[in-house]
């Protein structure tokens, strides 16, 4: 039925939400920054509290790359209901997760057309993977970028104090 | 039926701990305290052993000559720590295994509650009803 777009829509509003409010308030020069740190915090919480759902039953993981797999697999599927499409690592502390067909963007454009307003849309995922790793024990920097829509990447790097 | 039962986050500090009040509770803060140190060597046992499935349940951690404490970590590194009377009959491996399976799934509950900041103490009173059904009766 329409339980998919559920989500999507709810995010949409949660974007334009904080726009809003930012803007009600003046000060349009440090709007973006907070904006996004707002929707990053929010992923953030989520995603912690997914990853304690989703690990419940699984065994520990083996490595990092373990870890990273399960993102792409078990965690995308149950939150964006497909699979990431691209998994690339330098071995170094840095992955790239590709998603070709994003699901929060599939509804903006399929082109270069609102290009520059897709980074708000991608800011609460970004906190969601950042949320989940570290949970799981990885402190990382989550930042996406995107191609032509509605595919994006999503690049992360690992903290290594 | 547990005499103590503790709920200890990654960085090992506790997040819960409950103790059958008429006894002495700073000898069961000692106890939790010193499994962790055993906790920590299953741990890193497995990590180094062969790349089967590993299980989150540890098994028995070790036993004093009053009471057997049993571990079980979750895959977010949150440590749940159940002490048991010796002298009673001995509870069976899954009476002990489906303890911890309603502690995690409690302790699930209480983290996506929006009210509850990863790190803090444990204050929802739906985990206090489920850990004191699994405790003692006080009598």
């Amino acid at each position: 039925m329409a339980d998919d777009v559920l989500f999507e829509f709810l995010h949409m509003e949660m974007v334009s939400h904080i726009y809003k409010e930012q803007a009600s308030r003046g000060e349009m020069d440090k709007d973006r920054a907070t904006c996004v740190s707002a929707l990053e915090g929010m992923g953030f919480r989520v995603g912690q509290g997914l990853i304690e759902r989703f690990t419940k039953d699984s065994p520990s993981f083996k490595d990092d790359l373990d870890i990273m797999k399960f993102i792409c697999k078990d965690f995308w599927i149950n939150v964006f209901r497909k699979q990431i499409d691209n998994l690339r690592t330098n071995h170094q502390g840095t992955y790239v997760l590709q998603d070709n067909k994003f699901s929060l963007l599939t509804q903006l454009s399929s082109g270069k057309q609102y290009l520059e307003e897709a980074p708000k849309y991608l800011a609460y995922s970004c906190g969601l993977v950042r949320g989940a790793l570290s949970n799981l024990g990885m402190d990382c920097v989550v930042t996406a970028e995107v191609s032509p829509m509605p595919s994006c990447k999503f690049q992360v790097v690992i903290q290594k104090i | 039926m547990a005499v103590c039962i503790a709920v200890i986050a990654k960085e090992n500090y506790p997040l819960y701990i409950r103790s059958v009040p008429t006894q002495n509770e700073l000898k069961f803060h000692y106890t939790v305290h010193t499994s962790l140190d055993v906790v920590e060597e299953k741990i890193s046992a497995v990590g180094k052993a062969m790349a089967d499935q590993r299980e989150l349940y540890l098994g028995l951690l070790y036993p004093t000559e009053d009471y057997k404490v049993y571990g079980y970590v979750t895959n977010s590194k949150v440590k749940f720590v159940i002490v048991v009377d010796s002298s009673n009959t001995s509870l069976r491996d899954n009476e002990i295994r489906s303890m911890f399976r309603k502690l995690h799934n409690s302790f699930t509950d209480v983290m996506c509650n929006p009210f509850y900041n990863p790190g803090d103490t444990i204050q929802s009173k739906a985990f206090d009803g489920m850990v004191s059904a699994m405790m003692v009766q006080a009598s």
